[in-house]
This record gives C-alpha cells, structure tokens and sequence, in this order.
C-alpha cells in the first residue's frame, strides 16, 4: 500500500492537482513515524511511509492546511473520514482546499500493546497474518495481532472511507457487530458509587498535558475555555481536588454528538485513562433516546443534540436513564 | 525553615497619582509605615492582588528616596486593571528586587548621560534619572528626550516640568506624536526628534520603551555614530517566579528576570531575537 | 557493600518502611499497558522491575502541584499564611540511572541561589535508592550525556543478580540508612562486577547509543536558534504537554491562585514551553506560533542549559519524550535532524 500511495502522491503533485501532500514520515523505529506534509516527489521518496503503526488521526491538521493556497492531499483511514465530514459540518475544514485519498485499515499497532504483550526493546515488527513477529534486542518474539491493536481497533466499528475524492484499494463496510459498547455496558452495571469510584481513580491520574484535547478532532475551539484566564478554571493543575475530574467531564460534555469514536484520546493519553469510554457513553445513550446516530457518517448531518424534533423523549426519561 | 523568595510581604498603598488617562502611580510602604526593601535603579518587584495576579513591575522611585517605593503601572491587563481600580489604603503583596540594575555605581559614573523614553518607557528611567539628580556631582551631564502619543500621555509630566525642566544641570526635550492645541513644542515620532537633535557621541544611552520605538531609535543612533555598547535598555517579559528558575523570561540563554531586565545593546546582539 | 538475598526482599522493605515512607515502582493496574508508578510501600505491595516509570521521579521533589502559601483577604487588607512544614524522611527505591542523574539537573536550577526551600525541603529529607537497569529500553540513551546505568548515582546504588541484591552507599544518608537495616550481610566490594559487566554488554547493543552531541552546546546558540529545520520539526506538534510532564529534567513551573471563595490559596504547577500562554503578556507575545515555543523546549535543553551549567545537557536519555509524544516527535529526531546542518 505504501508503494501505491507514494506513486499516486508524486502524481497528484507532479500534475498540479495538489501542492502538497499530508501523511507520515518515518520515525526513529518502526513504530513512530510522525504526521508531516510533503512538498515535493524527492520529499516523498526519501521519508514517506505507511504502515502498522501508522494510527494517528490526520484529519484535524486539515484546519490549518486547508487555509493555505492550493489543495493539500490528505491519506485518510477509516475512522479518520469520519472525523473529517464532522469538521466540514462544522465548517472547520475548506473542503475544495483539500484533496481526499481513502486507504483501507485493518487495524493498526500500538507500540504499548507491543511492550505489554512481551516485547521488551523493540527493533523491528511485521505483521504476518494473525501474528506480529517482533524483533526485539532480547530476541524474536511473535505476538497476537489482536493483543497488539490499539484499543479502537479491537472494537473497530468501521472499515469504510466515507468521504474521499478517491479510493485506493478496496473500501470496506461498516461493522454492525462491533462490540465497541460492552466496556460502556460494564460501567453501566455498576452502582453509581462504584462507577464514581472507578471514575475517580481513573481522572484523578489525569496529568493534564492536554494531549486529549489537542489531538481531538472535536475539539476543534479557536480558544479552549480551560485556556482562557479569565474563565476560573486553571488550566494546568488541579488546584482543587476535582478539577482535573471537571476538565474530562466538561470535554466530553462539549464533544458529545459530535465525537465521532475516532478513540485518539485514548491512543494519545500518557496515563492510559480510557477516555474513550466517557465518549461512548455519550453515542450509546444518544443512539437509545434519539435513534441510531453517528457523527461522521456524511456531511451536513444535523445531531440529535442540536436538532429538536417533536419526536424527541422527555427530558425526564433521559434523566432516569442517566441515574439508573 | 529558611527564607522563601516566593513569599511576599504586605505592602500599602498610601498615594496613588493619575499621570495619565492609562496611567496611575502608586506610592507603596510596608506595614511599619517604612520601605519595604532597598533597590537599585532599574530593578523591579514582583506585585500581587491574591486571586488575581502577580506581575512583574519596575520601581520608578530612586533609591535615594528613603521613604517609599513608587510604581508607574499601565493598565493593560487583568491585574494592572484592578490595580486601577483600587483606593488609598488598599494592601498588596510586594517581593523582591529582582534583577540587575543599571549600572549606576560603576560603567554610568562620570558620563554624560543620554535617557531615551517613550510613553510607559519612563517608569523605569525616572529612577535612574532622580538617582543621578541626587547623586549629581558623580555623573557629566544629563540629557532626557522624551515622547509620547500626546501631552495627555506624558508620564510624569508635572515632574518633568517643575522639577527636571528648572534643574540646570538637566536638559529635556519633549515630543508627543501628533500635533494639539495647546501644545508648543515638539511634534513627531522620537526616533525622527533624536536624529534631528543629534546628541554628542560621546554620551551613554539609556533607553525605554514600546519595542517599535526601541529599533527605530537604535537604527537612528547607529546612524549618528554611537556604539552598541554605549546603549543600555531594559525589558519586560512575562515572568512568574522573579529568580530565574520558572523558565519562561529567556531571551536566549539569559533570563530577564535574573540576568536582566537591564542589558547592554551589545550584550542583545549577541542573542536571539525572541522579544 | 551489602546484600541481601532476592527472597528476602520484602523484609528489607518492610525495615525500611518502619521508620521511614518508602516509595517504589509498582504496576499501575492490571493492564500492563499502563506500565509502572512510584506508590507507597505497604505489606504486600510487589515490586515493579520494569525498565521505568510512566512519570518521572521527579515528583517527589518538584511535584505538580503544591500549595504555597494562603492569603485572606478582607476589605483592603491581605494576611499571608505560611503553610511550609518540614517534609517527612522518605525514601524512594528502584530510581534508575537517568531519573537520579536529572535530579543533579534540577539541583543546578532550584538549589542555586536563591533556593528553593519547598524543593530543598523535601531533597533533604528523601534518600534515593537506585537500581541498575538490567533490561534497557530500545529508547534508553543515557549514556549518550555520560550516565552509565551500570553504575546508577544517588544515596544507595543497588543491583539485582539471580538471587541476590546487592546494595553500595554513596553518601552519608546512604551509610545511615544501610547500618540502620540489620538482615544486610556484607559483601566483597567486587560483588557487583560481573552484574555490570553482562549490563555493560546489554548497553552496548542499544539502537541510540551513538546518537551525538558534539553539534549541541551553549557555543551554538545562534546557529541553532537560526535553523531552519525547526519549522519542519515541529510541523506536526499539537502543542500539548506531555513531553515536558512526563520529563524528569522539565522544570518550568507557573504561579497561579485558586480562590475558593474563603481565601487565595497560591499554588505551584508544573508548567509547559509548549503551551501559547506560557509566554503570553498583555502587551504581547513573543512566541506567537508552535515554532518558537517548540524550539525553547530543545534549546534549553541542548544550548541554554549547558550554556548555564557548565556544559551539562538538560537530557538524561530516559526515552520517556519517545514512548509518550502522541506524534512521535521526540529530542532524538530533533538532535539528529538538526545535527546534520551542522555536520
């Protein structure tokens, strides 16, 4: 795929089409290459790549680099596609600025899951059917491919580009069998002390370095409320026992109807909260009380959050619902 | 436990001066009706409203004033807004000196002084200027131009008119950027008035405000002939602990805060440009 | 030296635990993906041996938030309350080579003068036992600052063998704390050679080991700060935190007040270059794009504090930047991209 990719690159760059390409360059290892742009066919061949390891998200740089003249090529997942329609309904990305290339997924690595499954000094891997053979300075290991996936891509919910100007490789389908919501159901299952309780233990470990949020596609404000001086709230510590509880309750408030599951919170957090979780609450309480919703998947679609109808459930239904 | 520099000590505020239509000055003394520390000219102290801010002010007093300590503060932003807005009487929280001073003691002795000011840029020449008034036999003579938008925006003005203006040994010059009613004196910008008055290139410079004003006028003394290392300025940056240690005031490998806010154009020159 | 034999290892724990709070590296949770923290020794508290700590260590002497002191306000007047209290004896254990050696780098800031009493404080009063690293990280290069995790620094250098933990003081706290733990038996001072010889030949097989410094240094400001690799390098940079939170040497700290609506309670907080109001006045900004904000948090490291303090980098190659950066952008890719101009 990476070949394909690079070859239709240089091309659209070569005819003029796009003037630059977003995508990743190589890293330090396998398992880190970094999002960059390229400018040039010569760019491309000395450091673009694609791979295993290839999860970020690309889809939020488009807010910047679709402001600047001429069309920015952009390699979209999956999963990403669906974080890019929900910034063209929210007007945050120029769409005729941008030129969109779909990449199948198959899920892709997370160099943490690599570590705790057994591999300790990490040199080289490959993904060989079901197995990761990973090369490591303690010897070769191979590993489950299902224990090394980032955690959105065990539950992927879906294998389907939805917004392209093309397609490499074959588009996929959407998964109706991900069982993305089970972690949701367990916490559901729980006393609302136990739920609070595992609630805290996990925020309070938050460090607020704020990767959640910078890497969110959601959140997508000119200025974060939590960056604003005059707004009370401290933006880089936990000045009262809470806060850092408050930070994570406020942002997926804020991103609720419009978090598209992209699930960067959970790959990008240092701590490893599982932030997803409060996300997916959100979508699985939406699909119950307005009907089956998902952000993303086209363009324009109007969340049941922010388009009533007469339709909708009473308030007070929801409110049980939330406390059962 | 030992001494803690980032715990301040209650400061009053006994006198606050309406300079200008953005600009107060506040007379500050300790809780025993005395200074609350001795400085040199151009260092600064750390002023603090709990709950609202602390910020990072130079003491426009000269150190041969025994009684109390003075700052010309700008309103600008939050803290300098509720700093505005306060009564005679009201208690803040001061710590320092920080910072280096102009060399008053050593490299300025015996020289003829040039002060270059613009707007706000005052505040912290007036204390060097009062020192050196104070302490006259030990420097040459002493020039001041100073600038601001209009006759309203002089800091200071009542100073510089009966005190600077009828000292003999001193000798000012005003301008204020466009012209009024009512004023008589010069019209223009102070990098174009400094040009035109061409100052001896024998004196040292000190130097103050807006940093469009700064370059500009550097760019003019060049021009005449003088030296970088004749020139001295002062900076303000954002700043948090005063001491060198929060990590936020570098310009380079310098920290305005400790290695500064007084430094040499040939000491700038030689670090990058990120002010 | 002393030892003591691997079995017995909770007994030396529980000794020192009965007089002093000890901290060491557990698992955080069950899932092994989150790695190790320092927690709080208690009966049946397991020993984490993994290579290193999510956060650094040091949280325990410049944690990421701390009180400083309480104001009262009331009509015009202000009251301060100085609520320092000297720190309890703590011990921390299982400090690797590259943690212990960034405390000397935050010594260099907080201990110049004037000190920092709240880090003086607790540096006092905490003994650091450290431990060799017998299985290095693909992303360990503290060799390249001239750490040897073979021989680890602090007051109590430890290292395991099969069966055995054998343990050398460094300093007087060290000494005293050692002669406090009677179940130690002694061992030759050589006991520990062939336990670093085999960590020796591990270090020599890491993928960093020659990344070089010699283009970095507080003679290169201007050279540097000049490059124009950093637009590229920090393309991609979200402007988060993690890298300065999860660094042992990041020391940068903001002073904030939290009124809650009884009084001002001042606090301290770690604080990031990365962020924009950082450097942010009312009157300006002199960083205004991720370009200069990413630049300050390399030179500092590479230029300004070597320039500062003599010499020594402000990197002690722990690879926490390389596991943590949630695009991969880490002082390695930095130290080699911008070593080639200059090379």
């Amino acid at each position: 795929m990476q070949n394909t990719m690079m070859k239709r690159a240089s091309e659209l760059l070569a005819d003029g089409t796009v003037s630059r390409v977003l995508g990743w360059k190589n890293g330090e290892f396998v398992y880190d290459p970094t999002p960059a742009v390229f400018k040039s066919v010569e760019a491309l061949e000395e450091s673009f790549v694609y791979h295993d390891f290839c999860g970020s998200n690309l889809s939020k740089y488009l807010i910047q680099l679709s402001k600047l003249e001429g069309k920015t090529l952009v390699f979209l997942k999956p999963c990403d596609s669906y974080s890019m329609n929900q910034l063209l309904t929210e007007h945050r990305v120029h769409r005729e600025n941008v030129y969109i290339v779909g990449i199948p997924c198959d899920g892709k690595l997370d160099p943490d899951a690599v570590r705790a499954s057994g591999a300790d000094g990490i040199l080289g891997a490959s993904v060989e059917g079901d197995s990761v053979k990973v090369d490591t300075m303690y010897g070769e290991v191979t590993l489950d491919q299902a224990d090394c996936l980032l955690e959105r891509c065990k539950t992927c919910k879906s294998h389907k580009v939805v917004v392209f100007d093309e397609m490499l490789g074959e588009n996929g389908d959407v998964n109706p069998e991900s069982a993305r919501f089970d972690e949701v159901e367990k916490l559901e299952a729980m006393t609302p002390d136990e739920r609070f309780t595992f609630w805290r233990g996990e925020l309070s470990r938050c460090i607020r370095c704020n990767a959640c949020r910078n890497i969110c596609p959601a959140c997508s404000c000119e200025q974060c409320v939590f960056d604003s001086p005059t707004s009370g709230v401290s933006q880089k510590a936990a000045a009262a026992s809470f806060e850092e509880n408050m930070f994570h309750i406020i942002r997926a408030f804020h991103v609720a109807g419009r978090c598209t599951d992209c699930g960067e919170c959970s790959r990008v957090c240092p701590q490893h909260i599982p932030l997803h979780l409060l996300n997916r609450k959100f979508i699985k309480d939406i699909n119950t009380y307005y009907g089956e919703y998902q952000a993303g998947v086209e363009e324009g679609s109007r969340a049941p959050l922010v388009n009533f109808t007469k339709d909708d459930c009473e308030p007070n239904i929801i409110y049980k619902g939330g406390s059962k | 436990m030992r001494q803690e520099m980032l715990i301040p000590k209650i400061g009053v505020v006994t006198d606050i001066r309406i300079d200008t239509p953005d600009v107060k000055t506040f007379r500050v003394v300790g809780l025993d009706g005395k200074k609350v520390f001795d400085h040199m000219p151009g260092q600064c102290a750390m002023l603090s409203i709990p709950g609202v801010g602390e910020g990072m002010f130079s003491i426009t007093s000269s150190p041969t004033n025994t009684e109390f300590m003075e700052f010309s503060i700008k309103k600008c932003g939050c803290l300098t807004s509720w700093l505005h807005m306060m009564d005679v009487g009201q208690q803040v929280t001061i710590r320092g000196p920080y910072g280096k001073n102009f060399p008053v003691e050593t490299d300025l002795k015996g020289k003829d002084l040039l002060f270059i000011a613009g707007g706000i840029g005052l505040a912290p020449l007036r204390s060097v200027i009062n020192y050196c008034r104070d302490k006259r036999e030990n420097y040459g003579s002493i020039h001041i131009i100073y600038g601001s938008r209009s006759a309203d925006d002089l800091v200071d003005y009542q100073e510089i008119l009966n005190e600077w203006m009828t000292d003999e040994n001193v000798h000012v010059d005003l301008t204020i950027d466009r012209p009024e009613e009512g004023w008589d004196g010069h019209v223009g910008f102070i990098p174009s008035f400094v040009e035109e008055l061409k100052p001896d290139l024998n004196r040292t410079v000190l130097m103050c405000g807006p940093p469009i004003m700064i370059k500009f006028t550097l760019d003019g003394l060049k021009k005449l002939g003088f030296q970088e290392n004749q020139v001295y300025t002062t900076m303000e940056l954002r700043m948090k602990c005063g001491i060198g240690k929060c990590g936020r005031c570098n310009i380079g490998d310098k920290y305005v805060c400790k290695d500064g806010p007084v430094f040499r154009f040939d000491e700038l020159s030689e670090l990058p440009d990120e002010y | 030296m002393k030892k003591l034999s691997r079995s017995n290892l909770d007994a030396l724990f529980a000794a020192i635990a009965d007089t002093k709070k000890l901290y060491l590296p557990v698992a955080d949770g069950e899932d092994e993906k989150r790695g190790a923290k320092y927690a709080v020794w208690t009966p049946g508290t397991e020993y984490s041996t993994a290579v290193n700590t999510i956060r650094s260590a040091k949280d325990f002497f410049f944690p990421q938030v701390e009180r400083m002191a309480n104001f009262k306000l009331e009509g015009k007047t202000i009251e301060i309350d100085d609520i320092r209290e000297e720190c309890e004896d703590f011990v921390v254990f299982g400090v690797r080579a590259c943690d212990a050696a960034s405390f000397q780098i935050l010594d260099s800031v907080y201990l110049a003068e004037p000190v920092d009493s709240y880090y003086q404080n607790r540096r006092e009063h905490g003994v650091i036992m450290t431990m060799a690293c017998g299985k290095p990280s693909e992303t360990c290069f503290c060799s390249v600052f001239g750490i040897d995790a073979s021989e680890p620094a602090g007051d109590i250098s430890c290292w395991m063998t099969d069966d055995e933990i054998l343990m050398q003081a460094n300093t007087e706290k060290g000494e005293a704390l050692l002669a406090s733990l009677s179940m130690l038996e002694d061992a030759a001072d050589q006991a520990a050679d062939d336990v670093k010889a085999l960590i020796r030949t591990v270090l020599e097989k890491l993928p960093l080991k020659d990344l070089s410094t010699k283009s970095f240094g507080g003679d290169k400001l201007m050279e540097l700060f000049h490059s124009e690799k950093w637009a590229e390098l920090s393309q991609a940079c979200l402007g988060c935190g993690t890298c300065t939170f999860v660094c042992p040497t990041c020391q940068c700290y903001d002073i904030r007040d939290f009124d809650t609506g009884h009084g001002v309670q001042r606090f301290r907080c770690w604080d990031s270059c990365m962020y924009s109001d950082f450097t942010k006045t009312a009157g300006g900004q002199p960083r205004p794009t991720q370009v200069e904000r990413f630049r300050q948090r390399f030179m500092h490291k590479l230029v300004y504090h070597p320039a500062n303090h003599e010499g020594t980098f402000g990197c002690v190659g722990c690879g926490r930047c390389m596991k943590s950066c949630p695009i991969s952008m880490n002082i390695v890719k930095a130290m080699k991209t911008l070593g080639e101009d200059h090379e």
